[in-house]
């Protein structure tokens, strides 16, 4: 088989299981809908692992399958670029993505919607597939859409839930934010670069690097900056950053799995990808990279603090998500894309692990994710246990596991950073490792640790969303005297796999990724303005010396002392984070509120939209459209009509008629002329 | 004078000679066919087409050759056009077959042998070089069809449609002839090559000429049903019994895209300028009341009727687009564009059509818009069948219909007649309002009629692959664009 079929099995083996599963999905029974999804991913996993091979020999790709249509000289084209960014993220998504799929056989046993949710998971495998395989812009918008469209449907998969409908559709609203500004960041470069084409707009971008557009008035753009920022404005939507970001932890309301895959691995790092992608455009911006930066440094930041109140364990997790989507975004911004890409990498697994693990708990649990109602789980639950642990200790960046290395970077990155706004982040992500070990460990020591707190009478507290009592009937907690148990081995099997790279990928691969030449001539850095890369070169001596320089830094310290403060405040003490809740109740309120955006977005936003929604129903629909429109087209159609039909007499003469007079004004006309 | 008679090279004619022979075979055979089916007379005449689409396959050079006195051409274009017409013809009496055997004064051999008549004078048309061979096809498929309009004789409707089709026809017919022979008086020659000759050498008397075109124009805009020659279509569709309509609607409709290539780009290129100016204002005109009055109509047949003048209006608009200010570069892309209109609107109003017969059955004609109400409660696929078909027709996204117009646009704006583009967008959106119709009365409304699909299988699997062909030619409508273009360029 030659490269290239290879290269179209990887998506399409995804979408025939996610055809079998989805079309059939009535018919068919359970192990075959699982079946079907699960080679299909596997085929893809499996394929990724040989084109990686194929890609580390030295080979790449880039060229077109199929023209979709070529409208003068543009062309719409289906086409792959198979370099080493792409293929690190196939890596990345089929794995993950087989985890997940594994792990749902276990997680959704009891769901009617089995074979449905299958579909699903497999059909967002296959369009994040398209999104990080294409080698224009035109298909990752259109991956780009489909993982939002599969993103919106598994979010609302239990659609009889008022609340999962609201966090789809607030998905799915403010990522049409996002994407209005992706298209139009598309659009521009269209209308300047006149292609499409990845190779083409990289290469023809140097030439424009100076070119200023009018957008109003007579001020003049950076074209660079505007496109970048337009195309950013995607990316945050998409990998929820501020002030995009409300729809992630609503986005909650999905089952478990998918908050693993899609929005903690995959999808919600689409953005982040493709800024990586379009290295050569936003090189050329400093502006763009800036707002990059402090867009990132915000969300990484503020973000933090929202998980520590959070008593759901996932929106934990999602918010840890939220502030690592941060991290990545601020290395993007300091030009050290291979660093973003490198914590994209290594997030994927420890968050995916950590989702996963928070899913495992929740099966024992039986559905009951308050972690007010837990506690004490390691004697019930030690692979779960054991596997947390590990995800929890990736992410806080202890030396020697995956999260250390990355997030090591991305700080030092940003240390050596230069352009505006570097200062900011850097303070950000400092307080960030403080932040995120303390809510990583609160989470931890609740759900493992202390007290046993479950299997008490009443479950008032469900989680801050489920106040209203869904009307899924699983979702029940454990009964007085219940014990949790240790998931069945689809379960853990999982957690189990993806617990070995959070420990070792980032140790191999941080040497290589970001040191060596693994992205050469992938991402473009422009080493004379943004030197960052290579001072960071100059700084590290190996994986290991790394590490153990790590314990003299105050990096480590924070997390240190972020790991210490949850253990006395919740382990030790546990009266006084009520004591602070109470003193402080002004911050706590505000942190509560998650600094008022979802407020925000319903008075103005949403309440703006029903005013003008309202007007336009009242004025524009009723009085123009139904009055003048609508019934006066009908009225104009109908005279005409009436006329057709006067003519349309039914008798031959008039017919004749017709037609000599037709051809007597056609002669008239033409005898003038002639 | 025997001695100088030299026998024509006949090989050119190859399929018309077939199907010829095979009328009076099957003519003859049909007389000993006892069964009310005529299972026999059907299948001889699907083998007959089949044959002939064979024969006009595996004759096909690509090259143009001319024979019988040059009267008669092959080229490209009309091995392409035969096929399709083949094609069309054979789907046609799959579908038309239930009907008619269902019905005592239809079921008779006549009805098939008529058909081959009527497509064998379309395959005439489709190769005349001279414009008698082309008035001589003409008539053979009008009387014809006239014919298999009256064929059900019990109907007053029928008999009223085809006297009236009829008495119009022979008064186009009249037109046409006219036309021919002003042109033959200008120019001094009835063979297409040599008017556009004569044309070229100049020394032509203009005003004659121009005379002849208009009257030829009338002739070519009747064929098509393009208004103010259209008033027969109403009529004729409603009237005719559905198979009927159904031949009438498609295969017709190629036979007469290549009389205007004949006459028109094959003969009088030269006054391009004229008849696109000409054909400009029918267009218009066709799309505007085409598409206005069959927004009022109750009849599918008769709504569909509406809808072929609209889509006939835009067909030309591909054909007016040819030549700009003396300027023919665009000319080959802006006819193919028309050529693949012409030939995805037969594709899917073929299918359109073959609903109808679908849901009817004896006694039953299913051609009221209100018997399509809940047809997805009764039918989910066939419902989403022609949901295809009807938002085709409407021009959207991704069904063939949409290159259609999406191909023409293009031709329309290269050629700088923004305004056009704008009104046939425009008369295109009010059009979406009746198809839509359609696609909500069968998924919204309750059914009325609660009978089982009684359709046979043939007809069934044949309809669905109908309605993905309309679906699948619009995700890859490249390879058909191709033989178009390919088939116009090694043509012209």
């Amino acid at each position: 088989m030659d490269m290239k079929s290879l290269y179209l099995l990887v998506p399409l083996a995804p979408l025939a299981g996610a055809i079998v599963a989805g079309l059939f999905c009535r018919v068919i029974p359970r192990w075959l809908a699982h079946t079907a999804t699960i080679l299909g991913v596997a085929v893809a996993f499996i394929t990724s692992i040989v084109i990686f091979q194929d890609v580390l020999a030295g080979n790449s790709f880039n060229g077109t399958v199929y023209q979709w249509l070529a409208s003068g000289e543009y062309k719409f084209e289906v086409g792959f670029l198979i370099d080493k960014l792409t293929v690190t993220m196939m890596l990345v998504v089929t794995s993950v993505s087989l985890m997940v799929h594994l792990y749902t056989i276990g997680y959704m046993q009891e769901d009617p919607g089995y074979n449905r949710f299958f579909s699903y998971i497999s059909l967002f495998t296959f369009s994040m597939l398209m999104l990080v395989m294409s080698n224009n812009f035109m298909q990752l918008f259109f991956g780009w859409e489909a993982v939002g469209l599969v993103s919106y449907l598994l979010i609302g998969f239990w659609y009889t839930r008022p609340t999962a409908i609201f966090a789809n559709m607030k998905a799915f609203l403010v990522n049409r934010v996002g994407d209005f500004g992706f298209i139009l960041g598309i659009g521009l470069v269209l209308a300047h670069f006149g292609s499409l084409d990845y190779a083409t707009v990289f290469a023809k971008a140097p030439e424009l690097a100076n070119k200023t557009i009018n957008i109003w008035g007579s001020a003049d753009w950076s074209l660079m900056t505007v496109a970048c920022i337009c195309l950013f404005i995607g990316a945050m939507g998409k990998s929820a950053q501020v002030p995009l970001h409300v729809w992630l932890p609503d986005s909650m309301e999905g089952p478990t799995p998918i908050s693993a895959l899609i929005h903690a691995a995959t999808m919600v790092t689409a953005g982040i990808f493709m800024v990586a992608r379009m290295s050569p455009l936003f090189e050329l911006s400093d502006t763009a990279l800036s707002f990059v930066l402090v867009i990132g440094a915000t969300t990484a930041l503020f973000m933090g603090f929202l998980g520590i109140i959070q008593n759901d364990i996932k929106r934990v997790v999602a918010y840890s998500t939220l502030s690592q989507l941060g991290y990545m975004t601020v290395a993007l911004g300091a030009s050290a894309y291979s660093v973003a890409i490198f914590h994209l990498m290594t997030h994927a697994f420890f968050k995916a692990l950590l989702f996963l693990g928070a899913g495992s708990v929740i099966i024992g649990m039986h559905h009951d994710q308050d972690m007010r109602n837990m506690g004490g789980l390691r004697k019930y639950m030690p692979i779960t246990w054991i596997t947390s642990l590990i995800g929890s200790l990736a992410l806080i960046g202890t030396p020697f596991f995956a999260g250390f290395y990355s997030k090591d970077s991305i700080i030092e990155a940003v240390a050596l950073s230069n352009i505006a706004g570097a200062k900011y982040a850097y303070f950000a992500v400092m307080a960030g490792v403080f932040i995120t070990a303390f809510y990583s460990f609160r989470m931890y020591f609740l759900v493992f640790h202390g007290e046993e707190r479950f299997g008490k009478a009443h479950h008032d507290h469900h989680g801050d969303h489920e106040d209203e009592e869904p009307a899924d009937d699983h979702h029940h907690g454990l009964a007085p005297g219940q014990k949790p148990h240790e998931s069945p081995w689809v379960v853990t099997v999982p957690l189990i796999a993806l617990a070995i790279p959070s420990v070792i990928i980032g140790y191999i691969a941080i040497e290589p990724m970001l040191f060596g030449d693994y992205f050469k001539g992938v991402i473009h850095v422009n080493e004379e303005a943004h030197p960052v890369m290579e001072a960071l070169h100059h700084h590290f001596h190996g994986a290991v010396a790394m590490a153990l320089h790590a314990v003299t830094t105050p990096v480590f310290w924070l997390a240190f002392s972020g790991v210490a403060l949850s253990w006395f405040f919740y382990m030790k003490r546990p009266d006084i984070p009520a004591a602070i809740k109470a003193r402080f109740s002004g911050i706590y309120t505000l942190l509560d509120n998650k600094y008022y955006f979802d407020k925000f977005n319903e008075v103005v936003f949403a309440g703006g939209a029903r005013l003008l929604g309202r007007g336009l129903w009242k004025g524009g629909d009723v009085a123009l459209i139904d009055g003048l429109l609508v019934n006066g087209s009908a009225r104009l159609v109908g005279a005409i009509a009436s006329v057709v039909r006067f003519f349309q007499s039914g008798y031959i003469y008039h017919y004749a008629f017709t037609m000599i007079i037709g051809v007597f004004v056609l002669l008239t006309l033409w005898f003038n002329r002639a | 004078m025997l001695t100088n008679f030299v026998i024509p090279d006949l090989l050119p004619a190859a399929p018309e000679l077939f199907i010829l022979a095979m009328a009076c075979v099957i003519l003859i055979v049909d007389l000993f066919v006892k069964s009310k089916a005529r299972t026999l007379t059907f299948a001889l005449t699907q083998l007959t087409l089949v044959g002939c689409a064979a024969i006009t396959y595996m004759t096909s050079t690509g090259e143009i050759t001319y024979t019988f006195s040059n009267m008669f051409v092959d080229d490209l274009m009309a091995d392409l056009l035969k096929l399709f017409l083949d094609l069309t013809v054979i789907v046609v009496l799959f579908y038309a077959r239930g009907y008619i055997a269902e019905r005592v004064s239809m079921a008779k051999g006549e009805f098939y042998v008529l058909v081959l008549l009527a497509t064998l004078g379309m395959m005439v048309m489709i190769s005349a070089n001279h414009l008698l061979t082309l008035y001589l096809g003409l008539e053979m498929m009008s009387l014809s069809v006239y014919a298999m309009v009256a064929l059900n004789r019990d109907s007053t409707q029928a008999t009223e449609a085809a006297m009236k089709y009829f008495v119009l026809g022979a008064l186009a017919s009249g037109l046409l002839l006219y036309g021919i022979s002003m042109v033959y008086g200008a120019t001094g020659t009835l063979e297409i090559t040599q008017v556009a000759q004569a044309l070229a050498q100049g020394a032509v008397n203009k005003t004659i000429l121009v005379f002849g075109l208009v009257f030829l124009v009338a002739g070519i805009a009747f064929k098509l049903g393009v208004v103010p020659f259209h008033m027969w279509i109403p009529d004729v569709y409603h009237g005719a019994p559905t198979p009927v309509t159904l031949f009438i609607a498609s295969a017709p409709k190629l036979a007469a895209f290549a009389m205007v290539i004949r006459l028109l780009v094959n003969g009088l290129f030269f006054l391009a300028p004229d008849w696109q100016q000409m054909l400009m204002i029918l267009a218009v005109l066709s799309m505007a009341i085409g598409n206005l009055a069959a927004i009022a109509q109750t009849n599918i047949k008769r709504m569909l009727a509406y809808s072929a003048i609209s889509h006939m209006g835009f067909m030309l608009l591909g054909m007016v687009s040819g030549v700009v200010g003396g300027d023919a570069r665009f000319a080959l892309n802006a006819y193919s564009s028309s050529m693949f209109y012409m030939v995805a609107y037969v594709i899917t109003s073929v299918a359109g059509f073959g609903m109808i017969l679908l849901l009817a059955r004896a006694g039953f004609e299913a051609d009221s818009l209100d018997d399509f109400k809940g047809l997805n409660k009764r039918s989910p696929w066939f419902a989403s069948m022609m949901m295809v078909v009807m938002l085709s027709m409407a021009g959207i996204p991704f069904f063939v219909g949409f290159f259609a117009k999406f191909a023409v646009l293009q031709a329309v704006v290269a050629a700088g007649y923004m305004w056009l583009a704008i009104a046939a967008v425009l008369f295109s959106l009010i059009g979406a309002f009746y198809y839509l119709r359609v696609v909500k009365l069968m998924y919204f409304d309750a059914p009325l009629d609660e009978t089982p699909i009684a359709a046979g299988f043939d007809t069934k699997l044949l309809l669905s692959a109908n309605g993905l062909a309309v679906a699948l030619l619009g995700l890859f409508p490249q390879t058909l664009m191709y033989l178009c273009a390919v088939a116009l360029v090694r043509s012209l």
